[in-house]
């Protein structure tokens, strides 16, 4: 189970990065990427998952 | 013309640095003010000390210092109906607009090569793309490393005040005391029409309850900072039909807590920029009803006049954006920090403006003197010092002064497209620049050809190039006394 951001919608404001709280999220060239090792859509830390919750663009961080 | 009245000073044509503090040093000294602190009357020296060397919290430093922002703090925890971070057009000047994104590591490069370049550079200040409070270990950590390399830069920051509280304390420990806040509302039901959502605690608000959560944080980060000492600049955007009204009350809110100065911008909202307000055809407040609104607040907290709504990558003057000089590709990969430009830079100012601030009292008091009634709008083309040095033709803006019975004042500035480019004029910028300076009774310029002014003339303004390196207000003083006073001149070059 992880998330991944819609690139063609990513604003990369970075959001997303400073408030996960598994550290899955990285900037890697013009992109915010999910690595879906790392992500657990935030099971168990809060109730809804907060790269999609804090992004300014819905629909962007979605369900892999 | 009386001698008195123009006197120029040596230092005032010299172009770099050196020769400046050269000039300064060899030149006679008439004023006796000369080397004074060129204080306001109505100011505390404590208060003073702070703001004497900042752009943005002081008019008449904005003449002499330049400001830098660096855009290391893109997340952002409100969304706001004005703002869109995802353009960015090198052309476009508005907040939240950057061409890159810097690590701390980065933006502490970008410092210290802008500091060898420019040695007006007083301000380091974080303003976005996101908030600087949200995005606070990326603030923190540019802030740290800039204070360690060059302690005399003063630190900013610009914030929605959302996070605000989180970290009051750790600014004040870190000598930050300067804080920008914009605030466009006091009433949550008119701030859920200029926030669609917040993200506070971990959650995300829609409405009225959003905007609810917002102002209180606001309110508490703006007490929480003025008992601190630490000087509040409190922004407001101007939205004709929103909150334009309303921000008569937000000035009283802001004022009775503390607020040092308010601004109020107008809306920015053209569609290009894909913003909520720019799509559904909200629009922008006219120059006219944005000077009205000013003219109504102007009991409540002191007002900011001068801003010029600067991208979150601005470096330079405020007139004036120099971005483009200092892009990651265009700075050394290792720079080190060199004190003598900006050193020798502060040494020529300190003597300058006191001689600017005897011109200026010299000049306001004339004006009074001169005559009972009348009042004149100029539009002066300078390249900063407080002097009359640009080209009509090369300027990009004109700052706006009314001169009247009770004195001279800035009132604002106008943006225009730059008329002259490589020794050609193009006739329908000219056109443009004559709509911009609509209004406007005399033009004040380093130089102009026969033809723009003769074009002007036909418009009905006059400009003149006969003050050139002129304090601007000893010139207006001038071009006052012989429209009005009883000394006749002639005042056309």
């Amino acid at each position: 189970m992880a998330f991944k951001i819609i690139a063609s919608q990513c604003t990369q404001c970075g959001a997303c990065e400073f408030e996960c709280p598994s550290g899955a999220i990285e900037l890697k060239g013009e992109n915010y990427v999910i690595d879906p090792k790392k992500c657990t859509e935030c099971e168990g830390a809060f109730d809804t998952q907060q790269c999609a919750s804090v992004c300014p663009v819905p629909k962007t961080c979605v369900p892999a | 013309m009386t001698a008195s009245m123009i006197s120029l000073d040596s230092s005032a044509s010299a172009k770099t640095s050196d020769n400046r503090l050269t000039n300064a040093k060899s030149g006679s000294c008439k004023s006796s003010s000369c080397g004074s602190t060129a204080k306001p009357d109505d100011m505390d020296p404590v208060t003073w000390e702070k703001i004497k060397d900042h752009p943005c919290y002081s008019e008449e430093a904005h003449h002499y210092f330049a400001r830098m922002h660096v855009a290391v703090a893109p997340a952002c925890n409100i969304q706001c109906n004005y703002c869109n971070r995802k353009y960015d057009c090198a052309n476009e000047s508005r907040p939240g607009v950057v061409s890159e994104k810097l690590t701390p590591e980065q933006a502490l490069r970008k410092v210290i090569s802008v500091a060898n370049e420019v040695p007006q550079l007083s301000v380091v200040g974080i303003a976005g793309p996101g908030d600087a409070c949200y995005d606070w270990n990326r603030t923190k950590a540019t802030f740290e490393k800039v204070a360690a390399e060059i302690p005399d830069i003063k630190l900013c920051i610009s914030t929605n005040g959302l996070a605000l509280p989180d970290h009051v304390d750790e600014l004040a420990s870190m000598n930050v005391d300067h804080v920008t806040i914009t605030i466009n509302m006091v009433d949550p039901q008119i701030g859920a029409r200029i926030y669609p959502w917040v993200f506070y605690n971990h959650r995300r608000y829609t409405g009225i309850e959003g905007a609810e959560i917002l102002h209180k944080r606001q309110m508490l980060g703006l007490e929480m900072l003025a008992a601190r000492g630490i000087l509040v600049k409190v922004n407001s955007v101007m939205i004709p039909g929103v909150n334009d009204e309303h921000l008569i009350e937000v000035n009283r809110w802001v004022k009775e807590r503390g607020a040092f100065l308010h601004n109020v911008m107008p809306l920015i909202s053209d569609p290009a920029h894909g913003t909520y307000y720019g799509l559904t055809g909200q629009r922008a407040p006219r120059a006219i009803e944005l000077k009205v609104l000013q003219g109504r607040l102007q009991n409540g907290a002191k007002l900011m006049r001068h801003c010029r709504q600067c991208r979150a990558d601005a470096v330079g003057l405020l007139g004036e954006d120099r971005g483009k000089e200092f892009t990651l590709d265009h700075i050394p990969d290792a720079a080190s920090y060199d004190e003598r430009n900006r050193a020798a830079y502060r040494e020529v100012v300190a003597r300058e403006r006191g001689n600017h601030a005897a011109a200026k009292s010299e000049a306001i008091e004339m004006v009074k003197a001169a005559g009972p009634d009348g009042s004149l709008h100029v539009a002066v083309a300078t390249k900063g010092g407080g002097r009359i040095n640009e080209h009509f033709g090369h300027a990009k803006e004109f700052q706006i002064y009314e001169a009247s019975p009770t004195g001279i004042a800035f009132v604002g500035h106008r943006k225009v497209e730059q008329y002259c480019r490589g020794g050609w004029g193009d006739d329908a910028t000219l056109d443009s620049v004559i709509v911009a300076l609509e209004g406007i009774d005399i033009v004040l310029c380093a130089k102009i050809g026969d033809c723009p002014k003769k074009r002007l003339a036909d418009a009905g303004i006059r400009a003149m190039d006969c003050y050139t390196y002129e304090y601007i207000e000893t010139a207006i003083s001038v071009v006052y006394a012989a429209e009005f006073g009883v000394d006749p001149l002639t005042g056309t070059a």
